[in-house]
């Protein structure tokens, strides 16, 4: 006897989480499309926002509308001053060196922000209704609506972004081909920063949405580890991907959870994600929307 | 003995090719040799633990280096196949009694066959997407093991593992392991530098430094790397399986994605593409958080209260750990070794450079 009422419950629910894991997704999309470097980091940058937020509620007691400002900002400048210190020396350096150096990075925050925010799990309420919100046979958590709908807000203003603005296009110049690039006048430089930077302010509202849904503390950044099945699947450069992988993984990961969970014993929700990335990579390693580069090993 | 010269004359190839290209290293090898020897006898047992963990994390970073340093490939599951040996040498330790002598090559064989496995689309990726899909494999291998009761022998997916037993004495003590250990220890390193000077080592070299020349000049790409992902695996199986006999356990939890990345620190730290460097990296990173705890405990109490350096002390090596790959990846590429090199070629030609 096979459950609809069940199904649909995973699968909106699958939607909703799907749609946060591109959130988070869409930063490393960002950068990995500007500047060719890979972000292991960024489930830690999601959970240093969140340390950002709560610390400017909790600690300082500042206001809602204040501190997710000042968390955009400070993951700004954070993100500026990465790329800065760290990731431009390294520009033209082996990709191991990007992998391990965005690693060393993940480590770096994962000690040093317990020591600035404490280690305790802190709460991260939203200034909304907890009650779900019930459309016909659907009942939907606020927080992951809230969540879901950042997502998709960032997926328009990002495709305007890159079709219509002129820092966009010169964006998209630059990941194209850096050298034409610089010969067109564009300050590549310049625009790796800004890549950072957008990354910032995506990873800042990500740790809003999530640090709202686990709270905030250092396992929020294992979110991190589903961003890969979720841009592999996608296509690493495509912004569509990102929330399309993203939708995938969300749902594929629920009715896992829901239906082969009890045969195995628990834990498949971290697993089917994986597996599903390692045939895809098999058959189509730059993913469903992502560029096709044609690079022979 | 002890002439002085003033640059390379090397001129034939036996010469370029020979372990110890001057007098000197001869007599520097013989005195680390010397040394170890010694060390066991003088050193408290809690230090001769040290050294076996040293060891223990050598072999393992010498295979990575294989991996990485000289291949070129990129491996973010070592740790996985680790496990992979330990878990295969527990098994075969415990239920069918086997002497290390057979489970010690069957986990290094069992880790290379899986390692090839994971390494397959290496053949059809590279560099990114490479390390995604080692993260996949190492994390499909934890779940695995975790789940799979008949492999990790059920309740948390540990198995109690006899230590060895040589010459019909069983291995207990620190000093006694510390012989065993070594032993595997010197011969991974023999074996990685005989490997490298080997046609197999110039060829992963030769992958590495362009893949399409070494096709041309007929270089098989398909068979060398997965014998580079074969032999690195099976120096992380033998890995596990020593450092399985050094607990007296086989546990998942030894061998999790942290791990791969303490491996991966260590090569970078102390040289991709050396295997003095693969020493001193595995030095070094085994060091790190006992130096910081003795610091923590003896002196920390100038700066912190009593109850926050117990807190300080995981989150103080973190950022430490962290921040020194960042800072050798930024400032030497080249890692410990290079430091090592600069030091001795300046004292070579000291006090006549010209």
């Amino acid at each position: 006897m096979f459950d609809w009422g069940f199904t649909l419950a995973l699968v909106t629910n699958g939607v909703l989480i799907g749609l946060m894991y591109s959130l988070i997704a869409l930063g490393f999309v960002l950068v990995y499309k500007a500047t060719d470097a890979i972000n292991f980091a960024q489930g830690e940058f999601v959970m240093l926002a969140g340390f950002i937020i709560t610390g400017m509620l909790l600690l300082a007691g500042a206001p809602f509308w204040l501190s997710v400002p000042v968390a955009v900002l400070g993951m700004v400048a954070f993100g500026f001053g990465l790329e800065r210190v760290v990731l431009r020396p390294l520009i033209g350096r082996p990709i191991i060196a990007v992998i391990m150096a965005t690693i060393g990075l993940a480590t770096v925050l994962r000690g040093a922000a317990p020591l600035f925010f404490g280690a305790e799990t802190q709460a991260l309420p939203l200034p909304i209704p907890d009650e779900p919100i019930v459309l016909g046979p659907f009942s939907l958590p606020p927080g992951q609506v809230v969540g879901a709908l950042l997502s998709l807000g960032f997926l328009a203003a990002f495709s305007w972004f890159f079709l219509k603005s002129r820092m966009g296009v010169a964006m998209r110049a630059v990941a194209d081909n850096q050298q034409v690039a610089m010969a067109m006048g564009i300050n590549v430089e310049r625009y790796f920063a800004i890549a950072w930077g957008m990354a910032g302010i995506v990873a800042a509202l990500g740790g809003l949405a999530w640090g709202a849904l686990l709270g905030v503390d250092v396992h929020l950044a294992l979110v991190g580890l589903k961003v890969f099945p979720v841009v592999i699947l996608g296509g690493l450069d495509s912004v569509l991907g990102a929330i399309v992988g993203g939708l995938i993984v969300g749902i594929v990961e629920n009715l896992a959870a829901g239906y082969l969970d009890p045969l195995v014993g628990g834990g498949t929700k971290d697993f089917a994600p994986y597996v599903l990335m390692i045939l895809m990579l098999m058959i189509r390693p730059y993913g469903i929307f992502g560029k096709r580069r044609i690079e022979r090993v | 003995m002890f002439h002085r010269e003033s640059g390379y004359y090397k001129t034939s190839y036996a010469a370029d090719m020979a372990l110890y290209p001057l007098p000197i290293a001869r007599w520097t090898v013989a005195a680390v040799a010397l040394a170890t020897c010694i060390a066991p006898f003088v050193l408290h047992e809690y230090y001769v633990s040290i050294l076996n963990l040293i060891m223990v994390a050598t072999v393992g970073a010498l295979g990575l280096n294989i991996l990485v340093g000289y291949t070129g490939q990129i491996s973010i599951g070592h740790a996985a196949f680790m496990s992979v040996g330990a878990y295969t040498a527990a098994n075969l330790a415990v239920r069918l009694d086997l002497p290390f002598w057979v489970t010690l090559p069957a986990g290094g064989l069992m880790a290379a066959a899986i390692g090839a496995i994971v390494g397959i689309p290496s053949l059809r990726i590279k560099g990114l997407y490479l390390a995604i899909a080692t993260l996949a494999g190492q994390l499909i291998i934890e779940w695995t093991i975790n789940h799979v009761p008949w492999i990790s022998g059920g309740a948390q997916a540990s198995i109690e593992v006899p230590r060895p037993t040589l010459f019909g004495t069983q291995l207990k003590t620190q000093f006694q392991l510390y012989w065993f250990l070594l032993f595997f220890a010197v011969l991974a390193i023999v074996g990685t530098l005989n490997l490298v000077r080997s046609r197999i080592g110039r060829a992963f070299i030769a992958i590495r430094d362009q893949d399409i020349a070494a096709e041309i000049i007929g270089i098989n790409i398909f068979r060398y790397k997965l014998l580079a992902f074969a032999i690195s695996s099976f120096y992380a199986g033998v890995t596990g399986v020593l450092y399985t006999y050094y607990l007296g356990i086989a546990n998942y939890e030894q061998f999790q994605i942290v791990t791969s990345i303490d491996y991966l620190a260590m090569i970078i730290i102390g040289g991709l593409g050396s295997i003095l460097g693969s020493i001193f990296g595995a030095i070094f990173v085994t060091l790190l958080p006992i130096v910081i705890r003795l610091g923590m405990e003896n002196w920390g109490s100038f700066l912190f209260g009593d109850a926050d350096i117990r807190n300080l002390i995981p989150n103080l090596r973190l950022i430490l750990f962290g921040g020194l790959i960042i800072l050798f990846l930024v400032l030497e590429p080249e890692g410990l070794n290079r430091l090592w090199r600069n030091i001795r070629s300046y004292f070579r030609v000291w006090p006549f450079s010209y």
